[in-house]
């Protein structure tokens, strides 16, 4: 467990920035407690920083977990988003697409979304940016790229992919092993 | 009067028309739970009358009228086929009803009785007037001639019974003798009575062909040559049908020992055979077949059994953090999952009765809106009653179940330290706590016993100890439990469990305003890892046992076997299968009296460590045994073969001391009378020190 570098820090940040835009002050700055991130085995972890310094205590090899996972650094140094961080996109998010119910579990196994199961999308949500994606009854399902900017997808193709699949619940399912 | 209604409920199903039985097996099958002993007595009855209609399967029925002399009752007006097909119809019902063939002797005995003492009964139902008229003897009913017109065409399809018919046409019209007419109806009641004493006769001569053919089988079976020979038992074993009928046969007899146990076949022969039977039908081997009956009487036992032969329902519980029960019920109904909420005792359990999607891959459990575990295992985190803000340890935390439990009650304040020892299953705990939404939780991966180290020694506020055990509270999901364990393994199990249980309480803070609570559970049934493992604990540390605030569940044990324990384990709850239709479970609550050790232990085992050694979790281990090995060797004397010995005696001299166990009695106040006294108590203490030896690479 150390603390991001420089360089690490602003690859997440950035990541971040797509989903949230100018809500990412609230995970900076937060009003109840200071949260600090860490890295622990390749993971991005967030987490109260009080918690963080009790599990110093606990070492290197033997820490599993603590706080959120935001995500995780690639063997090539890139930053993915895990589905941890779900919960803090769904609280700050700035875009966000709404499915039909009939197109959940298809998302929940991986896939795309067409624009033919778009149920909702909001207003103004320009083309490759972050979407959080959540059912009709507002649960939050994932998270991915926008394809197609609102705009674009009022006239697209009923078959015409609006948002790329980056993470989705399905994978507490799917691939436990790799949260 | 009471018994004569009795015999009416139980008669209306067998004397009811066919359909009706087809349609409404359920109804049946409560009538003859309220009176199961009738119903046996009519179903008897029956079979007494229909002679040649019975076959193999239903001669367990008959096999009590051996030795009887006792005239059979009158014969019942109803089709043989019609019988049969009931009887076969119902073996749920009649499995169920406890009271065996055996029962029948003593219903038979007193069957003349019910045939004359239950005159004028306002109460009869008159659809049940065929029966009723030939079994309670005539002119006793004001009956509907119409319904008794119903009877005859009922009984009319019945060819074979055209005597019976006549002997009813004048049954009804006796019932009416009350009424006033009279010359003609004495004449026809002259005849019945003939025909009566006919039937008696033949059914009597009946009786007697049965209780021959039942004799025999009964020396074939149940008794003396299988009690004798182990091989011939083998052979039978294979025989399940007939070893469950034995098993239910010496079941009853155990219950009346006094009045029907066979002259010279002593209790233990009983047992014997109960347990030889057990073994065979359901698989189990002879130290859990001891186990369960040294916990339970043998009918418990049995039920307890038999509950783990069926699955447990389905809950799930709510997650807090994500979602409200109301509306998490009202979505997976949507969503064709038929449930409803587990009990009073708990706000946010779900029992899923049926379901037509999979509970545990539906769309709101991926959001983590609720979490697939047993009722039992909120028990333990309900005692331990989390507050808001503290600091709490899980010392066994996979999957994750009363971690993020744990962590919804707190609602993701304070800390949570779910620590898992087995490296294999930390991912389903990190899992479960992404999918729920816990954040404050750290999990780790340490042998519990190393805890104390790592965390530092008073960090906690409360700790919850599920102790890893022989899981035998839960042979319903893993039958394997049935002949893997041994007594080896159980006193491992508890080793292990004393272990971590002091890790547990070295852990606590005895100062902590909120808290300093410990909660140990176990899905063990077991006394070793239960009770036993709580009384050491308490003589060891500065703790007491508190009630545990669950509404339900059975007290724990004070006395079991040869073990006696603390009067304060009558805190501790234990939930069993068949009687709570949960998984075994037990559940202590401990609270930390002071963080100090017991200063008797320091004197009872001089190596025994003081605060530093303790504080060393890794030398916590070694001063325990040799503490033990001490007293052990106190117990044992100057014997070479010490370890026998104090197994043998450890027992009995515990009985012997049983108001000095207190740990009220503790530190300050022992003295070093009470010091000296304490040395038999540790009798147990050998027994598991002769597991551990036994254990012990």
């Amino acid at each position: 467990m150390r603390p991001l570098t420089e360089e690490e820090t602003r690859a997440v940040f950035e990541k971040l920035h797509k989903f949230l835009g100018k809500n990412i002050r609230h995970l900076v700055d937060r009003k109840d407690e200071n949260y600090v991130t860490r890295l622990q085995r390749n993971r991005v972890l967030y987490v109260r920083e009080t918690i963080m310094r009790r599990a110093t205590n606990v070492a290197r090899d033997k820490l599993a977990h603590m706080g959120q996972c935001l995500g995780k650094f690639t063997h090539s140094g890139k930053f993915h988003l895990t589905i941890g961080c779900l919960d803090t996109l769904a609280t700050h998010a700035k875009y966000k697409v709404w499915l039909k119910p009939s197109a959940e579990m298809s998302f929940l196994y991986g896939n795309n979304i067409l624009k033919s199961a778009l149920g909702r999308i909001t207003e103004f949500t320009p083309a490759h940016t972050g979407v959080l994606v959540l059912s009709m009854s507002d649960i939050p399902l994932g998270f991915g790229v926008s394809g197609k900017s609102t705009a674009e997808c009022r006239t697209a193709d009923p078959s015409a992919i609006v948002v790329y699949h980056q993470a989705d619940v399905g994978e507490y399912l799917r691939s436990e092993e790799d949260l | 009067m009471a018994r004569k209604h009795k015999l009416d409920l139980a008669a209306k199903p067998s004397s009811a028309p066919e359909p009706r039985k087809g349609q409404k097996p359920v109804r049946k099958a409560a009538v003859f739970k309220s009176a199961p002993a009738a119903q046996l007595e009519v179903n008897k009855r029956q079979k007494l009358s229909t002679g040649p209609g019975f076959s193999d399967a239903n001669a367990a029925w008959l096999k009590p009228t051996k030795g009887k002399g006792k005239p059979a009752p009158p014969p019942v007006q109803e089709s043989e086929s019609d019988e049969d097909s009931e009887l076969d119809s119902l073996p749920s019902s009649t499995e169920g009803v406890p009271s065996d063939t055996q029962g029948d002797q003593a219903h038979l005995a007193s069957l003349p009785d019910q045939l004359f003492d239950s005159e004028g009964d306002p109460d009869v139902d008159s659809d049940d007037e065929g029966l009723d008229d030939s079994d309670i003897s005539d002119a006793d009913l004001d009956d509907d001639p119409l319904l008794a017109g119903d009877d005859q065409q009922l009984l009319g399809t019945d060819g074979s019974s055209e005597e019976e018919d006549a002997d009813e046409d004048e049954d009804d019209s006796s019932d009416d003798e009350d009424a006033g007419e009279l010359l003609d109806i004495e004449r026809k009641s002259a005849a019945l009575d003939k025909d009566r004493a006919k039937q008696e006769a033949e059914a009597a001569a009946e009786a007697a062909d049965m209780a021959a053919a039942a004799l025999d089988a009964d020396l074939q079976q149940p008794g003396t040559s299988a009690l004798q020979d182990g091989a011939e038992a083998g052979a039978q074993a294979m025989d399940l049908t007939k070893v469950q009928r034995r098993l239910r046969e010496v079941m009853h007899v155990l219950e009346h020992f006094s009045q029907l146990r066979t002259p010279g076949r002593s209790r233990k022969q009983y047992l014997e055979q109960v347990k030889r039977d057990l073994e065979a039908y359901y698989g189990y081997n002879r130290f859990m077949v001891d186990a369960i009956l040294g916990l339970f009487s043998v009918a418990e036992g049995v039920e307890f059994i038999e509950a783990n032969e069926g699955k447990r329902p389905i809950t799930l519980r709510t997650n807090t953090l994500k979602a409200r029960r109301r509306e998490l019920a009202a979505a997976l109904i949507d969503r064709g999952i038929n449930l409803d909420p587990v009990g009073k005792w708990s706000k946010v359990g779900l029992v899923v009765y049926e379901s037509t999607v999979p509970v545990g891959a539906t769309p709101e459990y991926m959001a983590g809106h609720y979490m697939l575990q047993g009722a039992a295992s909120f028990l333990p985190v309900m005692a331990l009653a989390p507050q808001e803000g503290e600091q709490i340890c899980d010392m066994a935390a996979a999957p994750g179940g009363k971690a993020t439990y744990i962590s919804a009650l707190m609602r993701n304040t304070g800390m949570l330290f779910a620590n898992e020892a087995a490296e294999g299953r930390l991912k389903s705990i990190v899992g479960n706590i992404h999918r729920l939404g816990v954040t404050n939780a750290v999990v780790s991966n340490y042998d519990g016993r190393e805890l104390p180290k790592v965390l530092g020694l008073r960090s906690m506020d409360r700790v919850l100890l599920d102790a890893p055990c022989s899981g035998t509270g839960v042979i319903a999901k893993d039958p394997t439990v049935k002949t893997s364990k041994s007594q080896e393994e159980i006193w491992k199990c508890a080793f292990l469990q004393k272990q971590l249980l002091l890790a547990a309480i070295d852990l606590v803070d005895a100062r902590s305003k909120t808290g300093g609570y410990i909660v140990y559970s176990t899905c063990s049934i077991m006394v070793e890892e239960n009770e036993n493992v709580v009384n050491y604990a308490l003589r060891k540390r500065n703790v007491k046992v508190v009630p545990t605030g669950l509404e339900f569940g059975r007290e724990g044990f004070v006395r079991c076997r040869e073990f006696r324990f603390h009067q304060s384990l009558t805190h501790s709850r234990r939930f069993y299968p068949h009687a709570h239709n949960i998984d075994g479970f037990f559940v202590c609550k401990l609270k930390k009296l002071s963080n100090e050790e017991k200063e008797a232990d320091a004197a009872e085992s001089s190596d025994d460590s003081d605060e530093q050694g303790a504080s060393d979790a890794s030398d916590e281990e070694p001063p325990a045994r040799k503490g033990q090995a001490l007293a052990n060797g106190h117990a044992s004397a100057p014997t070479a073969n010490g370890k026998a010995l104090a197994n043998g005696k450890g027992p009995g001299s515990q009985r012997q001391h049983k108001p000095h166990k207190g740990p009220q009695h503790a530190g300050q106040k022992r003295s070093a009378a009470a010091a000296v006294q304490q040395q038999p108590e540790e009798g147990p203490e050998g027994i598991s020190q002769y597991g551990l030896t036994m254990a012990r690479p």
